[in-house]
This record gives structure tokens, C-alpha cells and sequence, in this order.
């Protein structure tokens, strides 16, 4: 039993720099959305995972989208935060930079918040992904 | 710059990069990330089209 499932869970490698990548391509990955398969030279993987999140949260940026900042309150507001925050980069650039801080006027605007916070979502799935290529799990 | 996007577009555009990400995360192999690709992008059209109708017909 042991032996069938340490069979199924290959380590892809056990050299320090393997190490290393466990943690280096789900950090990377979730900062600059797809560098996490970049780095592990699934360049076309990573390419396309690139444009897809960034697509989606710039796309929700110029819909007027409402980005959510750290807080406390409505439970809706915290699980708002939680999925931008998984846009990593994009997410630190567009606080620092001041943008996606109107008010939600329109239908459109909701529909670009919501699609702000799905892209930082579907990156922490990416990310999951770069892990699991990390250890071995999935090719 | 503003952009402005109906529903049909909206949920094209959202159906379309969240199926490519569903995809690479999802499968495995060149071959079946495509058609789970193209499975996901229907399903989501399909249930677009599907909630739509539905609306319309509770409104009458």
C-alpha cells in the first residue's frame, strides 16, 4: 500500500536546486502569474496562464472594477480581499498605484470587480499547479 | 480608458480565460487539456444561455 502510493507520488527531484523550486515556483507563480510553470520551462503552460489571469484582471480594472483592501467587516469584503490578494503582483501594483477605487455605479463594475477577483483565484490555482509540477506530482 | 461590456460579452470573455486556466491546471497532456478546455467553455456558455432563458421565462 505504502509502496503503490510512494510509487504514484514521484519526487521530480531531490537536488538541493529541487528544493529549492518547491518554494521558489509557488512564490514566483503567484507573484507574476504563470512564472511559476515558466521557470520550470513549461513555457507555452506558462504563457497562456499569463495572459489568461492578466487579461481578466485588466480587463476588470477598465470595467471600473473595485479592488478590496485589508479589512475586517462583511464577510462578502473579506472573501473580496482574499481573492484579489491571489493576483499577487497585479494586485500590489494596482494598490500602489491607486487604482480600482470607485464606486461600483454600474453593472459593468460589478462584473469587473468580480472579474478581478476570479483572476486572483484562478492564479491560486495555477499556483497549486506549479507546486504539484515542483514535487513531481503532475508532468 | 473605461470599457464598457454587455453580459453576453462580459460572461464570453470570463468563460474563455477561465476555461484555458481550468484547462493547464486541470489535466494533463496536450490533448485532454484541449477538450476539457473546449468542455469548460461550453458548459459555460451553455449555462449562460440556459440561466437567461430560465429568467425570461419566470419574468412572463
Amino acid at each position: 500500500m505504502a509502496n503503490s502510493t510512494a510509487g504514484k507520488i514521484k519526487t521530480a527531484n531531490t537536488a538541493p536546486e529541487g528544493n529549492a523550486m518547491l518554494v521558489v515556483a509557488p512564490a514566483l507563480g503567484w507573484l507574476i502569474p504563470g512564472a511559476g510553470h515558466i521557470i520550470q520551462r513549461r513555457w507555452i503552460r506558462g504563457l497562456l496562464l499569463l495572459l489568461s489571469i492578466t487579461s481578466l484582471f485588466v480587463l476588470g480594472l477598465m470595467m471600473q472594477g473595485r479592488i478590496y483592501r485589508p479589512n475586517g467587516g462583511d464577510i462578502l469584503d473579506m472573501l473580496g480581499f482574499i481573492g484579489d490578494i491571489g493576483a499577487g503582483g497585479w494586485y500590489i501594483v494596482t494598490r500602489a498605484m491607486d487604482w480600482g477605487q470607485g464606486a461600483i455605479a454600474h453593472a459593468t463594475a460589478d462584473y469587473g470587480t468580480k472579474f478581478m477577483i476570479v483572476a486572483g483565484l484562478l492564479n491560486l490555482i495555477a499556483v497549486a499547479d506549479a507546486y504539484h509540477i515542483a514535487i513531481g506530482k503532475k508532468s | 480608458m473605461t470599457l464598457q461590456l454587455g453580459h453576453f460579452s462580459a460572461a464570453f470573455v470570463f468563460a474563455l480565460f477561465a476555461s484555458i486556466v481550468f484547462a493547464i491546471t486541470h489535466r494533463q497532456g496536450t490533448r485532454e487539456m484541449v477538450s476539457y478546455g473546449l468542455y469548460c467553455f461550453a458548459m459555460f456558455l451553455g449555462g449562460v444561455l440556459v440561466a437567461g432563458w430560465a429568467m425570461w421565462l419566470l419574468r412572463r
